[in-house]
């Protein structure tokens, strides 16, 4: 049974660094486990001569020369970045909470 | 006080185990056509695949897979006939997708090997590494961290991201754990990532410059109770930049488990960061809490299956293995093995073959590069090859010294002065108005003086003992500052002296 438990939520929202309520937890684990759930149905619907795929379509080995193509302009790189500074994406200090 | 090395390897066995990051020299990126330019101005080399933009969509780079499958063969591994990639998932700002595209259960080379040596005070030893994998992935970003204590993470009051290497392709080189190395651990650590630099390199798939990061090292250690076979708790040290620093990396770790072990205490599993200055090893984020990479197949990249002609083609244009090369200039140069040792461990051999190339003779280069140059390496404690004193200098300051137009003195105050930055040889030479004394004229005043201020010696060497005017060609060359050819010297005094 796939499955999430509480902790698992709590501590993914850990990491990805999402303040999350003791509700909220709650609500997610078995909102989630019931998403889990049902994708683990789809499993049981394939024999044991199906292996598992990655990708719907029979494609295999797509290249790209190595060519370079023009990059973005650093302003429009930027542009969507919630904060920037020295020409650079300013984030929120990194780890703080493990110093 | 800290635990004495010695005392370590009395008690302890270490367990090695080393992963090393090739950044891949291709034009783009592994995903995308942005440049790769080392140095480039931030954000100047990024894109919607890149910065992981809704939509994008990543296309696989043939020249990465080219460059890897070479790598894996050079290596003597497997080429897997079906592999792919996947989302490593982490949370951490230095990828801006939230993940990084790597190869988790499915590498694209498995099972190879590589053989090193190294030369210790009992002979040259042998010792097999066995490569577990070697996987695709694209490097990350860089980040500066401000505020607090400066480019460090911890006390930063927040950092800046600049995603110009985020994106370029990488290659990683896991070894299996490498048993049986005793002492000699840091050194064959060290010895390893030289041998795979060299393949690397040989290969031209990248251009391994451990200082600009385009090669990096992480050396896992743990220690064992000799004769126990209860693995201890290792510990994964980042930032090893040198191969210098590789083996003192090494080193250091041994002793800091030792000394915890000793106290009853235990090892943290944890990613430590190895600091240049000191040589010791700082804890890094403790992975326990860090890690949770929820792996899953890349949905947005088709499975790689490479066609076992191509390989083939790649393997047979494969170039001569380093060890052989190392060989043949050993026989061409006709130099011992522990003299080739030295310039193995001095990490000279490529410099002296290009200042042979460059038209100096093996033995000559050979002296200047482990000799003066290595010296004042030494002294300033950075590798020969990094001091500004290029094949071309030293090829040129044994070409004079062979015409004569330098003494073997005179053209060290040259290669001083060339690495202190003032110039290349032929201006030094100018600027200082370095001419060695040929004028016999000359010559022989200054050996007229050397005998009236030391007539006894003169006497002797007038009767016979000619090994006694060694003081005074000594003293000729003092006087002429060094300048004077000391064979001219030694000619003209002993048919002035009737000898
Ligand atoms: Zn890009």
């Amino acid at each position: 049974m796939a499955g999430i438990s509480r902790d698992d939520v709590a501590n993914l929202a850990r990491l990805a660094r999402i303040d999350m309520t003791p509700a909220e937890l709650d609500h997610l684990a078995s909102e989630l486990g019931v998403i889990l759930n049902a994708v683990a149905r789809v499993q049981e619907v394939a024999g044991q001569n199906v292996p598992p795929t990655s990708h719907p379509l029979p494609l295999q080995n797509v290249y790209r020369k190595d060519e370079v193509v023009p990059s973005l302009t650093p302003e429009a790189a930027l542009s969507a970045a919630p904060a920037s500074e020295a020409q650079r994406f300013k984030v929120p200090k990194i780890l703080g909470e493990e110093a | 006080m800290s635990l004495k090395y010695e005392d370590v390897i009395a008690k302890y066995e270490p367990v090695l185990g080393l992963e090393v990051h090739v950044e891949l020299g291709t034009a783009s990126k592994m995903f995308c056509g942005c440049n790769t330019i080392f140095g480039a101005e931030p954000n100047t080399q990024t894109c919607p695949v890149c910065l992981g933009l809704p939509g994008a969509l990543p296309v696989v780079n043939e020249k990465a897979i080219e460059y890897t499958i070479m790598i894996g063969l050079a290596l003597n591994c497997s080429i897997a006939p079906f592999s792919r990639f996947a989302r490593k998932n982490y949370f951490y700002p230095d990828m801006p997708k939230n993940f990084q595209t790597s190869q988790y259960d499915e590498p694209i080379c498995v099972n190879g090997f590589l053989d090193v040596e190294i030369d210790s005070n009992e002979g040259i030893k042998k010792f097999r590494v066995e490569v577990e994998r070697v996987h695709m992935e694209e490097d990350t970003g860089k980040s500066l961290h401000v505020g607090g204590a400066t480019g460090r993470i911890h006390g930063a009051d927040y950092s800046l991201l600049d995603y110009n290497r985020a994106g370029i392709p990488l290659v990683e080189i896991v070894t299996k754990i490498v048993p049986g190395t005793g002492k000699y651990a840091p050194e064959v650590a060290r010895a390893y990532v030289a041998e795979l630099r060299d393949i690397l390199r040989s290969l031209n798939v990248s251009d391994v410059k451990m200082e600009q990061g385009s090669l990096r090292c992480d050396a896992n250690v743990s220690l064992r109770l000799i004769g126990s076979d209860v693995l201890g708790t290792r510990s994964e040290t980042k930032n090893v930049n040198s191969l210098r620093s590789v083996e003192r990396a090494v080193r250091g770790e041994m002793i800091r488990h030792a000394e915890l072990l000793n106290k009853g205490e235990r090892v943290v599993q944890e990613t430590r960061h190895f600091q240049e200055d000191t040589g010791l090893t700082r804890s890094g984020r403790s992975k326990e809490q860090a890690e949770d990479y929820r792996y899953f197949p890349e949905p947005d990249l088709v499975p790689i299956v490479p066609d076992a002609t191509w390989i083939e083609t790649m393997r047979a244009a494969l170039p001569e293995k380093p060890s052989i090369h190392r060989k043949r200039l050993q026989e061409a140069w006709a130099v011992p093995d522990k003299e080739m040792a030295s310039m193995i461990n001095a990490d000279v051999l490529e410099i002296v073959e290009a200042t042979v190339i460059l038209g100096a003779d093996p033995t000559k280069a050979r002296g200047w590069w482990l000799g003066e140059i290595a010296r004042i390496a030494n002294e300033k404690e950075v590798a020969a090859t990094d001091l500004p004193i290029t094949p071309k200098d030293v090829a040129e300051i044994v070409a004079l010294v062979a015409t004569g137009d330098l003494t073997d003195k005179l053209a060290r105050q040259v290669i001083e002065a060339v690495i202190a930055g003032e110039g290349r040889p032929s201006e030094v030479i100018e600027k200082r108005g370095i001419k060695v004394v040929s004028d016999d004229g000359a010559l022989m005043a200054a050996i007229k003086k050397a005998i009236s201020t030391q007539p006894d010696v003169a006497e002797k060497v007038r009767g016979g003992n000619v090994p006694a005017a060694g003081a005074l060609i000594g003293a000729v060359m003092k006087e002429t500052k060094g300048q004077a050819d000391a064979a001219k010297v030694r000619e003209l005094l002993l048919k002035h002296l009737g000898q």
